[in-house]
């Protein structure tokens, strides 16, 4: 039996981390964009530098959907190390692609795959002299073979390679010999192509093919950051990485060879927040990155900026937690403990970015928001859209934009005004006026501190003005409620008692598992949060709807708890969906958790 | 409790070049206990930016928490103040000072702050040679948690728990210059005719400024077996030379036998007499030498221990350009969308 299917299979590659194979694997992914396939390809890798398992998985699907799905069509298996789960892991049809060069014992032999076995070893031998070049040509040569295999056009590839080697020119040559052997080989020695393969097509209009991380440091870019303090930490350093990258490109002054911009690595992530908020205070747009483990050791300063009222933008890229946890693994784990970071009543306005299109403008229209609610935006990417490349709406901005940095006085402001209080709620809306250093040289000048203080910042233990101080803090939550990004509905109107919450990365897999079950008659009215504090929009859904599926990643339902918190909703209403194995959650899964809860009368016939 | 003083202003009141009076680098009266050394440090703090005609609103004074990170409360109300939280002043400062370049930071710190809770921070800014004075309020003990010891108590001096400390103390002093401090130096709260010329000089420095300020705290460690006690530093204390500030505009003309001067990046001169043999506060590995010696005889030895007149801060070292990055605009920091176009091209 052969799987025999066009522009609709996942291929899974198996590697060994630090063997090169990464950037052919990206290769692979780029040649089915550009053959105007959506694709969406997935690095699952180590916490580990050389020598790990490492795997890439890229699902092509020419109806654009996007999320990750379980079961693999066909696999290159390039580790030992794997070789048996990954013989299991094919699906029945699936086609075993291996380097022959070493015979395959028999014991690995499936009746119900397929095995296609090419000499890669051997032709990189025979070809190429130092064994470091041996090893990478490798790599090369199964993507060759690839070509010839699944019909991927082989000039498209040669494109890329001469792309990607623009600045080394002399390696192409060897690398399109290496891509040759692969093709040539499987050209004159197997029958070709497989049942699998790809078609050149429309779907991508002019989309662009880009990781989140990469969209978020561009973002930041363009929404004007010039200060950011940040530590390493997977899955949220090539944030730091590309911010610096793009500066050195586009913020560097023509005249004068000088930096628009500081990038400042951090002793700790302690640290990097206590930069961003010395930097905001003194009136630069300033941002950090992170992941959970960074989180928690800033919450400390976090309650001093909230409380204190100091913009700052923090990107969590999330990972699974707890602890260190499975810091190279996908999850949706710190929806609580972000949204209530440090001790005391505090709480955090978060956006939840679900492509890259999004972290880009949400990055930076987090730089806005932060300084027109004077307190701590958190953007909750994760690893899965921070560091794999989605397919996504090309970045757009509105030259016409100004940076806003909420209420702040100038010079001319303050002589102008009678009287100021730097936590005077003039405007009624919860957010007070503040000044930066250096202004004026006899107004406007306060103390900022974490202690209580009264609305002309003078610290006070006077109970009754802390109340109206923190109450007043209150009322500019209800203000950001106006602020900030509504849901995202994919209904016409409430046409059924059901309905799907979802957000961020989960929304590929829950549109395409509503789409599965709209294919089966079953409507289901669905949401997509982008923002918390929630909205009237968002109680309105809930209230309307008999029965929610709430779907996330992680272990307890975090996103659930933080509805029924905030919002006072029945929790019998809200069913938990979860998946929080570190991979990105699937359609499959999230029809088959739902079918689990037997609240729907109906049964969704499995493709 | 806080209360402002009042505001009148006796015509005759002298000023200073800028036309301020004394009391306007004054603050809101101190809450500190009657006769902590802190306040004495605050006093001098006022005279140096007094004497060196700083508007006031282009410093930035920057704290921790602390009896001694209070302070900058009690001085330059004219000033904007950030009290941070517990020994994270210095990545406050670092953050503000990377916003804007122009202004003078002045980050205020304790032996708590600074050498238990905050040595990651602080070891990190003097590397960084982040410009600023950082001043230590050096009183061997947790004054405001009610006087534990702190990492700066002395090995065997008895402060409230009545036990001999029995650990090591960690000289800041010595570590920053083993760090490679830019500038260090020590002093007494009650020397303000030290303490006053190093502070200018401080400001003056462009770089990391570090003063190590002995303090005593009356109420908890103020026993005469204490090394943060007024008597024993009285006792015990050897100045390097004493020490005169001079601003870049007045001529020099002083340069007899006995004198060192020193001549600060922005033209000002730092003169230092009665130095003890052999003494150059150029020297780092004499000086490192010597605080040992002090140490080893029971001494504190204060003064400026060490400059370097030549050293990058940060900016330098970051490029940063001229105008203050909080004052760039849309057109100066957006690419723009035919530059983001290109960048689209790039991804496809
Ligand atoms: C995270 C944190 N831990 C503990 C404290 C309690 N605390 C306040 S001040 C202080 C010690 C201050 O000592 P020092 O810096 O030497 O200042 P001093 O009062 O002696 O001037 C401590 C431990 C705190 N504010 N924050
Ligand atoms: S407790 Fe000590 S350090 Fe604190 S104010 Fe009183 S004397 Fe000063
Ligand atoms: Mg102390």
């Amino acid at each position: 039996m052969k799987i025999n299917v066009v522009n609709d299979f996942v291929i899974r590659f198996a590697n060994v981390n630090g063997s090169g194979s990464a950037s052919t694997n990206n290769m692979f992914a780029k040649s089915i964009f550009r053959m105007g396939i959506p694709v969406s390809p997935k690095n699952i890798f180590p916490s580990n530098i050389q020598g790990l398992p490492t795997w890439f998985e890229v699902r092509v699907n020419e109806n654009g959907y996007l999320g990750r799905r379980d079961g693999v069509d066909i696999m290159v298996s390039l580790n030992p190390q794997s070789l048996v789960p990954d013989i299991e892991s094919v699906n029945q049809g699936g086609y075993f692609i291996y380097d022959s060069t070493k015979k395959l014992h028999s014991q690995y032999i499936r009746p119900d795959i397929n095995y296609v076995g090419i000499p890669m070893m051997q032709l990189a031998m025979d070809n190429f002299k130092i064994p470091r070049l041996q090893q990478l040509f490798k790599n090369v040569i199964y993507l060759g073979a690839l070509c010839a295999l699944i019909n991927i056009d082989i000039d498209i590839v040669k494109g890329i390679i001469a792309e990607q080697f623009e600045k080394k020119q002399k390696l192409i040559p060897s690398n399109y010999l290496a891509l040759d052997l692969g093709f040539n080989w499987v050209k004159e020695n197997l029958e070709y192509p497989l049942g699998i393969t790809v078609n050149t097509s429309d779907k991508l209009g002019n989309k662009i093919l880009v990781e989140g991380n990469d969209a978020s440091a561009l973002g930041a870019v363009y929404g004007g950051a010039t200060v950011i303090g940040w530590y390493p930490i997977t899955p949220s350093t090539s944030i730091a990485g590309g911010f610096e990258n793009y500066c050195k490109k586009y913020r560097v002054d023509k005249d004068s060879g000088k930096n628009k911009y500081a990038v400042v690595q951090a002793e700790d992530e302690l640290a990097a927040m206590g930069m961003v908020i010395g930097a905001s205070w003194n009136g630069a747009r300033a941002f950090t990155t992170t992941s959970g483990p960074g989180v928690s050791l800033m919450s400390e300063f976090i309650g001093l900026a909230y409380f204190a009222e100091i913009p700052v933008v923090l990107i969590n890229v999330q990972r699974g937690g707890p602890s260190t946890g499975m810091p190279t693994r996908t999850q949706q784990p710190d929806i609580l403990s972000t949204a209530y970071c440090s001790h005391g009543d505090t709480k955090h306005p978060m956006l939840f970015p679900s492509n890259p299109t999004e972290c880009f403008e949400m990055t930076a229209e987090s730089l806005d928001l932060a300084n027109i609610l004077q307190t701590p935006v958190f953007l909750m990417s994760d690893l899965d859209l921070g560091m794999n490349y989605h397919v996504t709406e090309p970045f757009k901005w509105d030259d016409n934009k100004k940076y806003n940095m909420g209420k702040i006085l100038s010079a001319e402001d303050l002589d102008k005004l009678e009287e100021w209080g730097r936590y005077l709620d003039v405007d009624k809306d919860g957010i007070c006026y503040r000044t930066i250093p250096g202004t004026h040289p006899s107004k406007g000048s306060f103390f900022t501190r974490g202690t209580s203080r009264d609305e002309y910042a003078k610290y006070t233990e006077d109970g009754s003005v802390y109340v109206r101080v923190v109450d007043r803090i209150l009322k500019k939550w209800d203000t950001t409620k106006k602020h900030v990004p509504g849901p995202e509905f994919y209904q016409k109107e409430y046409n059924s008692q059901y309905g799907l919450i979802f957000f961020g990365t989960t929304t590929y897999s829950a549109l395409e598992a509503m789409d599965i079950m709209e294919a089966e008659g079953i409507e289901i009215d669905s949401m997509r949060i982008k923002s918390f504090p929630f909205n009237e929009q968002v109680e309105d859904f809930l209230t309307k709807h008999d029965y929610i599926f709430v779907i996330e990643q992680n272990r307890d339902a975090q996103f659930r708890s933080l509805i029924i918190n905030e919002l006072d909703i029945n929790p019998s209403k809200l069913i938990p969906i979860l998946n929080y194995d570190g991979m990105p959650i699937t359609a499959a899964t999230i029809i088959n958790l739902i079918e689990k809860t037997n609240i729907l009368p109906f049964k969704v016939e499995q493709v | 409790m806080t209360f402002v003083k009042p505001t009148f202003r006796h015509p005759k009141q002298a000023t200073n070049k800028i036309g301020f009076v004394k009391s306007d680098y004054e603050g809101t009266i101190s809450t500190l206990c009657a006769g902590c050394g802190h306040d004495s440090i605050s006093a001098s703090i006022v005279q140096a930016c007094y004497d060196m005609s700083i508007e006031p609103h282009k410093l930035a004074k920057i704290s921790g928490i602390g009896c001694s990170s209070k302070t900058p409360t009690y001085f330059l109300s004219n000033s904007h103040g950030f009290n941070s939280v517990h020994g994270r002043m210095p990545s406050v400062t670092t953050g503000a000072n990377m916003a804007n370049k122009d202004l003078i930071y002045l980050g205020v710190s304790g032996d708590g702050d600074t050498a238990s809770i905050g040595m990651g921070q602080f070891v990190h800014a003097v590397r960084r040679n982040l410009n600023m004075v950082y001043i230590v309020m050096n009183n061997g003990c947790y004054g405001l948690t009610k006087g534990q010891d702190s990492a700066t108590a002395d090995f065997g001096s008895i402060g409230k728990s009545k036990i001999p400390t029995p650990f090591q103390a960690i000289d800041l002093a010595a570590l920053c210059l083993e760090l490679g401090g830019t500038f260090v130096a020590r002093s007494f709260s009650g020397d303000k005719n030290q303490l006053i010329p190093l502070i200018k000089a401080g400001i003056s420095h462009p770089g990391f400024a570090f003063i190590d300020c002995i303090s005593p705290c009356v109420t908890f460690n103020n026993n005469t077996n204490s090394t943060k006690s007024y008597t024993f530093v009285r006792d015990h204390h050897e100045a390097t030379g004493t020490l005169d500030y001079i601003p870049p505009e007045k001529e020099i003309s002083i340069d007899y036998e006995g004198i060192t001067q020193v001549k600060l990046h922005d033209g000002s001169m730092l003169n230092l007499s009665k130095l003890s043999p052999n003494w150059n506060p150029k020297d780092r590995f004499s000086t490192v030498k010597r605080l040992a010696e002090a140490k080893e005889n029971g001494q504190i030895l204060t003064g400026l221990l060490y400059i370097d007149t030549e050293s990058q801060d940060l900016h330098t070292i970051n490029n940063t350009v001229d105008i203050p990055l909080n004052q760039l605009k849309e057109k100066d920091l957006c690419p723009g969308s035919k530059t983001l176009e290109k960048i689209n091209e790039g991804f496809r």
